[in-house]
């Protein structure tokens, strides 16, 4: 059913963004990945420019991104995403483009693009979702699952001396010169997913000026995957991963608000 | 194939470079690759010539890898997009050409041979074409491959191939091999601007509210929808039938047939001379494109009382296509040098006279 039909004759105090389309998503209870597609589509949707816009979705949880997301999409391979923008913006320099990842898929598999299409500074959003666990796989280690965190490829906890240390890629891509702006945020809270709004906002605004790459990390949940509800996986995430990853910007443009 | 319009004075040119001044003058508008021998020069000469005569993107990437996803993106976006390399970089290519394929985007892929397997050598080699013909990545698929034997093909299969791409939506193959790509010949290069453009409706371009949304994906959870997508690649393949194009040469009353493709067929030209020569009566049939192999003008050929040799510079790979086409209704033969040695005229003349002598041609031939 149309959104619009089930409020006909009421008043419309807050309305889907025309950047979703009416498809229900296949996200799990809880899971974060629904809340920062509605809060990316929210933004391009009240900046107006959707019709200029053209995304990429990664593998991963959010494979299906493009079937929500109401604006010219491609699916890209596994870890590609930031390769696949960078030939869309390339030869539409116009347009806007944005790439959606999941941590398995940019600080794993695709690390190598990750990093390359931030040094050359390429003028595209990249949303990073940092769960710490591959959700759609059904809870493998991910690079940045947590020391001793459990997961089904290291059920007795990950052991940093074997299998290496959580990867803060977000910290590292800040380094480059061609990271413009690089924020941390989360979405478990009304004021996070504003906060997260604005960085998205901003970022836009970035891209149009030409400036670099903006990368906007997301620190989010994986009930399913970690085994837990959607409460107890946010509480989770507040007291294990919030410490680890603290949310905040990390490189901001001078003069920015 | 369609006609190309050539500049009526030659140049001498190397056959990458050939190949890169005919990819600005076909109207390309972007290209994306990474340095390897022997076809680094089309990525130098790209980088020196566009910025002054085009507003083509030229990117060189951080791995062949990214260089065909950015090739996606690009296509998927609608632009005229090519990439190079050679053997070990396009195996690295492999699982983001299946995705384009599956996507049926339109792109073209130059692949200048070096002897393999591994890290292999950087001299000339024909060692891909398994891998060119069949598929190469994961599932069924194909791609258009056309096999240049020179620098003039070089130039001129840049139009076809984007032609190709363009009208069928499917990735195109240039196969060419060290050799070609490293040598200089004469060449007419092709017209500039005579390659006309195509509207491309599915392109990730924006969506204005007039359309809905375009995805480009390879992605279909439900296997009959799978199946779906699969019947109408195959479908597509067998329409690309009609672009079979190969070169005859002496075929009609040759006793013993030459069959080769790029550069050993102009090896097998000479040594069909040396032979007729020395009364042989042989013949050469050149598979120019490689998929859709012309496996009935093979069939055409293969009547009683002759015999086929293809001449390959690998183990033997193309011969099975041959087999096919002759169907056992004569018997083939198959010489080869790997590891990027070249077959010299005298060498398969040998091949061709010890295959005379078993099959009795040197007394017909004689006598006739």
């Amino acid at each position: 059913m149309e959104t619009n039909a089930m409020i006909d004759g009421m008043e419309c105090v807050y309305a889907k963004p025309h950047t979703l389309t009416e498809q229900p998503t296949h996200y799990c209870p809880g899971c974060g990945h629904g809340v920062v597609h509605k809060a990316l589509m929210e933004v391009i949707d009240e900046l107006g420019i959707g019709e200029n816009t053209v995304g990429v979705a990664p593998v991963g949880c959010s494979v299906f991104a493009y079937m929500y997301m109401n604006v010219d999409m491609q699916e890209a391979a596994h870890g590609r995403a930031s390769a696949v923008a960078t030939g869309i913006r390339r030869v539409l320099p116009d347009r806007y483009v944005f790439s959606y990842q999941g941590d398995g898929d940019l600080a794993a598999i695709g690390t190598g693009e990750t990093i390359h299409t931030v040094n050359r500074g390429e003028n595209i959003l990249m949303v990073f979702i940092n769960n710490g666990i591959y959700g759609m796989t059904g809870g493998q280690m991910a690079p940045t699952s947590l020391a001793g965190m459990i997961t089904s490829t290291t059920p007795y906890g990950r052991d940093t001396a074997l299998i290496g240390y959580p990867l803060k890629i977000t910290e590292l891509l800040a380094q480059l010169p061609g990271a413009y702006y690089v924020a941390r945020h989360s979405v478990h809270t009304p004021n996070a997913v504003r906060k997260l709004k604005k960085a998205f906002r901003a970022s836009f605004q970035f891209q149009k000026e030409k400036k670099g790459t903006c990368f906007i990390e997301v620190v989010s949940n994986c009930p399913s995957g970690w085994k837990m509800t959607p409460l107890e996986a946010n509480e989770w995430m507040e007291k294990n991963m919030f410490p680890y990853y603290p949310i905040g910007d990390i490189k901001v443009p001078q003069g920015m608000k | 194939m369609n006609h190309i319009e050539h500049e009526s004075i030659p140049k001498l040119m190397k056959g990458n470079e050939a190949l890169a001044e005919s990819a600005i003058r076909a109207g390309m508008q972007g290209y994306f690759g990474y340095p390897i021998t022997p076809q680094s020069e089309i990525l130098e000469y790209l980088t020196e010539q566009v910025p002054k005569r085009s507003k083509a993107v030229v990117l060189q990437a951080e791995s062949e890898v990214a260089s065909i996803n950015m090739i996606y993106g690009a296509a998927g976006a609608g632009a005229r997009v090519m990439t190079s390399s050679s053997s070990p970089g396009i195996s690295l290519m492999q699982e983001g050409i299946s995705y384009i394929a599956c996507s049926e985007l339109p792109c073209l892929l130059v692949n200048v041979q070096r002897g393999g397997p591994g890290l292999g050598t950087i001299q000339p080699s024909q060692g891909d074409y398994f891998q060119a013909t069949k598929g190469g990545g994961h599932g069924d698929y194909r791609i258009v491959v056309l096999a240049p034997s020179s620098v003039q093909e070089m130039a001129d299969f840049v139009f076809d191939g984007f032609r190709l791409a363009e009208e069928y939506r499917i990735p195109a193959m240039i196969l060419a091999d060290g050799a070609l790509g490293q040598m200089m010949e004469k060449v007419h290069l092709p017209k500039e601007g005579s390659l006309p453009y195509h509207d491309h409706p599915w392109a990730t371009t924006g969506k204005p509210v007039t359309r809905e949304r375009n995805f480009i994906t390879s992605l279909h959870m439900e296997p009959e929808k799978m199946e779906e997508i699969n019947l109408h690649l195959q479908d597509k393949y067998r329409r690309l039938k009609k672009e079979e194009r190969f070169e005859l040469i002496n075929t009609k009353d040759a006793d013993i047939i030459l069959v080769a493709f790029g550069l050993t067929a102009r090896i097998c030209s000479k040594a069909m001379n040396l032979a007729n020569e020395k009364g042989l009566k042989v013949g050469v049939i050149r598979p120019i494109t490689l998929f859709p192999f012309p496996y009935e003008t093979i069939a055409k050929h293969a009547t009683l009382n002759r015999i086929f040799l293809a001449v390959e510079m690998n183990a033997g790979q193309m011969v099975e296509d041959v087999r096919i086409g002759v169907n056992g209704r004569a018997p083939v033969y198959f010489r080869g040098r790997m590891g990027g040695m070249i077959p010299t005229p005298e060498d398969i003349l040998l091949e061709v006279e010890a295959l005379a002598e078993k099959h009795n041609l040197i007394h017909q031939s004689t006598v006739r």
